[in-house]
């Protein structure tokens, strides 16, 4: 489903992904980690193009991202994405932040749009919040509506970059659920996050990346039981020890 | 106290009508202007923000020769000019039309481009990732917002404009001002006109300055 072949980037002289290489099955699900600064929301952003990069390529169902003939917004639509701030449009209702992908870009009537707007927002347990404004949202409940407008759009897979780190701690098990939930369906998904219990329920597979490397790409037995290389040990000891 | 026991006031009620096509003039080259510069702005803008270079190197010189040039001068430079290179004469009234667009676009620009700045990248991510082409994640998510969060500003620099429309005076085109002047002559009262204009502009500046503050507070309470 997604191959990242050898990508690296740089920022002017500074290495920002270095040499990177994993792959992404179908109904996979990949927890990516690593200290802050290490390169795991640039390699996310790069699965879909909101970044670019100078080598190597990522191949997303077939389509290289790369090059310079594809259609990314063709691509994008069928990537979901979810993002740290949530990112919902202020200027438009929920509802209208669920359909306008489908209206826009996928060519959906008004009507059918809602009708699938309203399905994945009961989904997520928010179907009372529609004609509300994203302002008067929690964040938790914000981050629901992002999933929601992601799946709106029925994607093929999933991106989750850092879902849970700007949330209260009160508020980060809601979001987690519907992701939990998600990944049940077999939903394909990349989730770059720091929440070690999301990754140890449902995660098949662990990368830890450290300066801008993928340090260790392990199952998820293997991770938690023996990491190989020291700096995954130490990043783990460090956030499992409080 | 001579100067205001003189002050005949009775000459103002019989100019109305005339002093009315005047004020329907400044109104009409204001909104145009105004609606005209702030979608020409708004391509500067844009202009100004693309990648690509040329594009934005020439938006960027015209809007600081626009900004360097006194109103005046470019209001009477095409008035003169446009004729001897066309061949054909303007009215001024066209003419005041066109120089305040091209005029105010500029400053509009400048507006627009700290409001497109003023939204986080990460809402171009977001609309980029649901599949949207790099216009529609401008015209349905960049823009609105910038449009929103810069309208006080936009109105702001709209008072300013509707003041200045009154240099269109120079080129002899039929303001308010110009009307204030032709009623003053007729009844030979220009002292009475010139204060009747002044108050007319003083009362819609004033008008919407305070709409302008009314909407500072509305729009900090949807933030």
């Amino acid at each position: 489903m997604i191959e990242i072949n050898n990508i690296s980037k740089w920022y002017g002289q500074f290495q920002v992904l270095a040499d990177c290489s994993t792959r992404i099955a179908k109904g996979e699900v990949v927890v990516v980690c690593g200290p802050s600064g290490s390169g795991k929301s640039t390699l996310i952003k790069c699965v879909n193009g909101l970044e670019s990069f100078e080598q190597g390529d990522v191949i997303v169902d077939g389509t290289s991202v790369g090059s310079p003939t594809t259609i990314l917004s063709k691509l994008r639509s069928r990537v979901g994405m979810v993002f740290q701030h949530f990112e919902l449009f202020p200027h438009m209702s929920i509802t209208e932040n669920l359909t306008i992908g489908q209206i826009k870009v996928l060519g959906r009537s008004k009507d059918e749009a809602l009708q699938r707007g309203l399905k994945l927002l009961d989904r997520v347990g928010l179907r009372s919040q529609a004609e509300k404004f994203p302002g008067q949202l929690s964040g938790g409940q914000q981050q629901r509506v992002a999933i929601a407008r992601a799946l709106a759009m029925d994607p093929i897979c999933m991106l989750f970059d850092e879902p849970t780190s700007a949330l209260d701690p009160e508020m980060i098990n809601e979001v987690l659920d519907v992701m939990v939930e998600l990944a049940n369906e077999g939903m394909t998904m990349m989730v770059v996050t720091h929440e070690m219990g999301f990754a140890r329920k449902v995660a098949h597979r662990v990368i830890f990346m450290d300066h801008g490397r993928i340090v260790e790409d392990a199952t998820k037995d293997d991770f938690f039981g023996t990491p190989r290389s020291e700096r995954a040990q130490l990043f783990l000891s460090k956030i499992l020890s409080h | 106290m001579s100067f205001f026991t003189e002050l005949d006031v009775s000459v103002i009620a019989p100019s109305l009508p005339f002093l009315w096509t005047g004020l329907k003039f400044t109104v009409t080259l204001t909104l145009i202007a105004m609606s005209g510069g702030i979608i020409l702005g708004t391509l500067l803008a844009l202009a100004r923000l693309s990648p690509f270079s040329p594009l934005a190197m020439a938006a960027s010189w015209y809007v600081n020769l626009m900004r360097s040039i006194p109103l005046l001068m470019v209001i009477l430079w095409f008035f003169l000019i446009i004729p001897l290179i066309t061949g054909y004469p303007m009215g001024a009234e066209t003419s005041a039309i066109i120089t305040f667009t091209a005029f105010e676009a500029a400053y509009y620009s400048e507006i627009m481009r700290a409001g497109i700045q003023s939204v986080s990248r990460g809402q171009v991510f977001a609309g980029q990732a649901i599949g949207m082409t790099y216009a529609q994640t401008m015209g349905h998510i960049v823009l609105p917002q910038a449009f929103r969060n810069m309208l006080p500003v936009l109105l702001t620099q709209t008072i300013i404009l509707f003041q200045d429309t009154s240099l269109v005076y120079a080129i002899g085109a039929k303001d308010l001002l110009k009307a204030a002047e032709i009623a003053g002559k007729n009844y030979n009262r220009p002292v009475e006109m010139y204060i009747f204009a002044a108050v007319i502009y003083f009362v819609i500046c004033f008008s919407l300055s305070r709409l302008v503050k009314h909407l500072q507070s509305r729009i900090a309470i949807i933030r």
